[in-house]
């Protein structure tokens, strides 16, 4: 599963923010899921619950999904992302590579694929929360 | 060049991974025949085994269809791959630049931490141009060059190697137009044979 990745680049994200912000002990991971990535939040939770390392053993992960709000830059119409009439084939391209959204998906009142993906493009680390070594 | 120079170095048994970061126009896929391939999943994706070599192209998942990326989508598919291939022990991996200093080029460098660039120039001195201002860029931040070499020369110039040498660069050499290419693109048996591959086989040597 390629999930494995994903959450392998938020651990070691994580582990770089609270370095630099002098947090010792990681008491909370917020974890943004675009929809476009189509990541099941089990296997993505299952993932970051292996990944765990000493200061991050006893944090608490969120995962929050994020829908995805797509803007044509040539007519403007703005509408939400939805695989429900997508092949798996495409479907699967947009979870590995979600860029690849503008080989599958037009603008549904232009037909561009000169679109902007506003939100929920994939995996973002929102924030973390943790005690520093003095407090 | 970049498909050429990385079945050559398969050849001489080093391990060896080919990424083709062209996404406006990947070619690399025709080059070598590649067809009916598909990354597996595993902790991440694992590049398949293309005549020897661990293989990845933008391909895998835009097919035959266009794919219309700016700017800002270039970055992101190309952070996107890097992040979740798993290429396995490589003694080089040889990337498969678009032409100038976009997005991939820039990405590449910020980066990979052990990049060298080889400059590949048609003997023209439009070509040049373009060339001149990436061998500039590179050198001003500091990103070592292999060389440059001179692709598809039709009769010989001392255009480019005199350019190279007054900008500080490495002439590597010419490689002939070869009117058999053509007919070898796609097969890599018969590619081997051709007068162009002869000519990367010369460059390895001086290069690797
Ligand atoms: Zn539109």
């Amino acid at each position: 599963m390629h999930e494995w990745a994903l959450a392998e680049g938020v651990i070691s994200t994580a582990t770089r923010v609270a370095g630099e912000q002098g947090i010792q002990k990681i008491t909370e991971i917020n974890v943004g899921i675009g929809d476009l990535q189509q990541i099941e939040h089990d296997i993505f939770l299952f993932a970051l619950e292996q990944l765990r390392t000493p200061n991050i053993k006893d944090a608490k992960f969120t995962l929050q999904a994020i829908k995805g709000k797509l803007n044509c830059r040539v007519c403007g119409e703005e509408w939400e992302f939805s695989n429900r009439d997508m092949d798996e084939e495409t479907s699967e391209a947009i979870h590995f590579v979600p860029e690849m959204a503008h080989v599958y998906i037009k603008c549904p009142s232009c037909e561009s694929p000169d679109f902007e993906v506003l939100e929920g493009r994939g995996v973002i680390l929102a924030s973390i929360s943790g005690v520093k070594e003095d407090s | 060049m970049a498909s050429a120079l990385a079945i050559r170095l398969k050849e001489q048994g080093q391990n060896v991974g080919l990424l083709d970061l062209d996404f406006t126009s990947p070619s690399s896929h025709v080059i070598l025949g590649i067809e009916g391939l598909y990354p597996e999943e595993e902790y991440g994706i694992i590049p398949p085994m293309a005549h020897g070599l661990r293989y990845m192209s933008i391909t895998f998942y835009s097919q035959d269809k266009p794919a219309p990326l700016r700017g800002a989508d270039i970055s992101d598919a190309i952070i996107e791959l890097l992040a979740i291939t798993r290429w396995g022990n490589l003694d080089y991996l040889i990337v498969d630049m678009p032409p100038g200093i976009g997005d991939a080029t820039l990405d590449m460098i910020r980066l990979i931490e052990r990049i060298r660039f080889l400059v590949v120039c048609t003997p023209s001195k439009v070509a040049y141009e373009t060339v001149r201002k990436q061998i500039k860029l590179l050198h001003e931040l500091n990103i070592p060059t292999i060389g440059i070499i001179e692709n598809m020369v039709m009769k010989p110039t001392t255009y480019v190697s005199e350019r190279a040498g007054e900008d500080n660069t490495t002439y590597l050499g010419s490689i002939n137009y070869d009117p058999m290419l053509e007919d070898a693109l796609g097969n890599v048996e018969l590619l081997k044979k051709t007068e162009f591959y002869g000519s990367i086989r010369d460059l390895t040597e001086k290069i690797c």
